[in-house]
């Protein structure tokens, strides 16, 4: 086995290539990821390796394409659309949320849809509310869809592979700043699955619950934390939908002490169902209340200090599970 | 005297007999479906087809059973037209679990896979998209089949009509659009809620051949659909048929129908297209009065047996509610 050093990047990229070519049933679809090489370069070279059937630009019509992924999907391809940010898809939230995610059930389990769609999340680069919103922990109330989300690299090279093998609609997040993310990756690639949660860094104290975007400040507050003699569980879901719960309790058992991260809002959010199923399963575990470390619920702003000040960053985690400890 | 007619004439009289058999199958069902609806058998909105079966009988007998439909949530006559059985149709009603969704789809939600029949969609122009994927897949996958997609004027108004009209174009699909104009969505009339009413003249700005086409005569809406069936198949792209039809009930059960008079109705009542084929039929001395008797006690009992069966079916097992959410892998 060698490694190679790579970017979160070029490991999706890399996982695309893959994909398109071990099945022709495969194609990608969406604004710019032909000629331009996708507005975040995620699939720069791809139109020159297989042709612009298959990597295939789109007009600005997100609930086309995306309906037009769904139609394609029930009939034998395996599409990969991919939506620039999740702001842009609730021009698609329709076909989604009433085509995608209900077919299967309205037509008595006719109509499976395997469908990926892929798309950027979440803030960091001071691109103002219209760009920068988490909103996948909305998605990931709706039945009938899985909402995955790779924060490290061999997920991002891992995870598009169990998902085009899944047969019904996944929803795959990418939060825009790991794309720059750069390290070593094994090669061939492990395999990766999109079942169950996974323990970034064990530790007996306090159960940080985390995914995406958030993971890397989770776990720099988490050595902060062991500086203190504090030793965290780092719990990355990478599977939103359906939660992993099994993983997260076990931990909460063990440490005593939960601090849920996530980028979303607070009201309403995935927090706040990861912190209900807590108080569900373990409650008479806890030695404290479960503690939040959420965006400020304000739409995001432009401003460096106002968008850091918004974010959930690494001392505000430190302090959570300061907190949680007592 | 017993005229000898020729093989032609015949297979023509064969033909109408058989466009003539379905409409009164889509009419009578939905009569039965008022009924049972009135009795409170069959609940939820339901929005009848009557006035309009010209445009199902007419259209879905140019496809072959290797293309695609895709329907609305007006669709018993698009279900029943594209052979979906008319007892698993009317199990559906039922909420029965051998209705053609298991009782998960009712009235607006008709599918049938095995037919390609893609049906129900209840959000207006929802389906659009999802017949542009079909005809992308056959297209990627060097399949002659053609896709057809049903939908009403109102659906014109949308996004998505034109997102999906110009990409069928640009990417040359072949997508049959049919644009089932009767002149309301729900209460709103056509010229209240469209800048040009000239649907067919709106699509052809789209750079697709583009007809409208009489849809209270049913033989005309079949060769409508024949020619842009053959043009599709000659050379891949989309096409659109604007259907002008007239809905003679009302949008939905619901619906009191204060936005149009009664006079309005009756008038549209003098077209009606079973009656237009049944007289046309007569005039050519292809139908006779023991025909029609024939064809309408074949279609009572065709009726009633599926109203029994559907009745006595099964319904759903509660334990069952939560299947179908996700596929079910062995
Ligand atoms: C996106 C959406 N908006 C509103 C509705 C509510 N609604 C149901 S039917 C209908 C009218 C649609 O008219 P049309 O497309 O002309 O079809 P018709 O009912 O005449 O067959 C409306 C507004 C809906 N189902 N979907």
């Amino acid at each position: 086995m060698t490694t190679t050093h790579t970017t979160y990047r070029e490991a999706i990229r890399e996982a695309l290539r893959e994909a398109l070519r071990d099945d022709e049933r495969v194609f990608l679809m969406g604004e710019d990821v032909g000629r331009y090489g996708g507005c975040f370069a995620v699939s720069l070279g791809l139109l020159e390796e297989f042709g612009p059937e298959r990597i295939r630009d789109t007009p600005l019509s997100e609930s086309a394409f995306v309906g037009a992924g769904i139609g394609a999907a029930l009939a034998g391809m395996r599409p990969i659309v991919e939506i620039m940010t999740v702001n842009f898809s609730l021009l698609a939230l329709d076909q989604i949320l009433n085509n995608a995610a209900t077919l299967l059930h309205m037509s008595g389990g006719q109509l499976g849809v395997p469908l990926v769609i892929r798309m950027t999340t979440g803030a960091g680069r001071q691109l103002a509310a219209q760009h920068s919103h988490s909103l996948e922990g909305w998605y990931a109330h709706i039945p009938g869809l899985r909402i995955i989300a790779p924060a490290t690299l061999p997920d991002a090279r891992g995870m598009l592979r169990p998902a085009l093998e899944c047969p019904d609609p996944v929803l795959m997040f990418e939060h825009g700043s790991l794309y720059n993310a750069a390290g070593e990756l094994d090669e061939p690639a492990e395999p990766v699955d999109i079942d169950t949660a996974a323990i970034r860094r064990s530790g007996d104290d306090v159960s940080l619950i985390t995914y995406g975007g958030t993971l890397p400040t989770t776990l720099t507050a988490a050595e902060q934390l062991a500086a203190n003699n504090i030793q965290a569980d780092v719990i990355d879901l990478r599977t939103l939908r359906p939660l992993d719960e099994t993983t997260i309790v076990d931990s909460v058992r063990r440490t005593n002490h939960a601090v849920v991260i996530d980028e979303g809002w607070r009201s309403g959010s995935l927090s706040a169902e990861i912190t209900a199923r807590i108080t569900e399963h373990a409650f008479y575990d806890l030695d404290a209340p479960v503690q939040r470390v959420c965006t400020a619920e304000v739409p995001m702003p432009y401003a460096k200090h106002l968008e850091d000040a918004a974010l959930p960053q690494a001392d505000d985690v430190v302090a959570a599970a300061q907190r949680a400890v007592g | 005297m017993n005229r000898r007619r020729s093989p032609a004439a015949s297979a023509k009289t064969k033909q109408r007999t058989e466009l003539l058999r379905q409409m009164v199958r889509i009419r009578r069902f939905e009569e039965r479906c008022v009924e049972l609806y009135s009795a409170a058998q069959i609940r939820g909105f339901m929005h009848l087809y009557i006035g309009e079966e010209a445009v199902a009988v007419g259209l879905l007998q140019t496809l072959s059973p290797d293309d695609a439909v895709v329907s609305t949530y007006r669709e018993h006559g698009h279900a029943l037209a594209r052979g979906v059985p008319m007892v698993s149709v009317m199990a559906e009603m039922f909420g029965r679990t051998t209705g053609c969704s298991r009782g998960r789809g009712g009235s607006m939600h008709l599918f049938d896979a095995s037919r390609r029949f893609y049906g129900g969609n209840a959000i207006v122009g929802g389906g659009l998209p999802i017949a542009l994927g079909l005809a992308l897949a056959d297209a990627m996958l060097s399949r002659p089949q053609v896709t057809a997609c049903l939908f009403g004027d109102g659906a014109v108004a949308e996004g998505e009509f034109h997102e999906c009209l110009n990409l069928a174009a640009l990417w040359r699909l072949p997508v049959l659009f049919c644009c089932e104009n009767n002149l309301y969505a729900m209460g709103t009339a056509l010229a209240r809620a469209q800048a040009e009413t000239d649907l067919a003249l709106r699509a052809s700005s789209y750079g697709m051949p583009s007809w409208a086409v009489d849809g209270m005569d049913v033989e005309a809406v079949a060769a409508a659909g024949n020619r842009a069936v053959e043009t599709m198949r000659a050379s891949p792209g989309p096409c659109f048929l604007e259907l002008r039809t007239y809905r003679f009930r009302a949008h939905s059960m619901y619906d009191a129908e204060r936005y149009r008079d009664k006079t309005e109705v009756e008038h549209w009542k003098q077209f009606d297209p079973i009656d237009k084929l049944t007289a046309r039929m007569y005039d050519d001395g292809e139908l006779a009065d023991e025909a029609v008797k024939k064809l309408e006690s074949e279609v009572d009992s065709e009726l009633d047996d599926a109203v029994s069966e559907a009745q006595a079916g099964p319904l759903e097992p509660v334990e069952d509610l939560t299947r179908f959410v996700y596929t079910e892998r062995p």
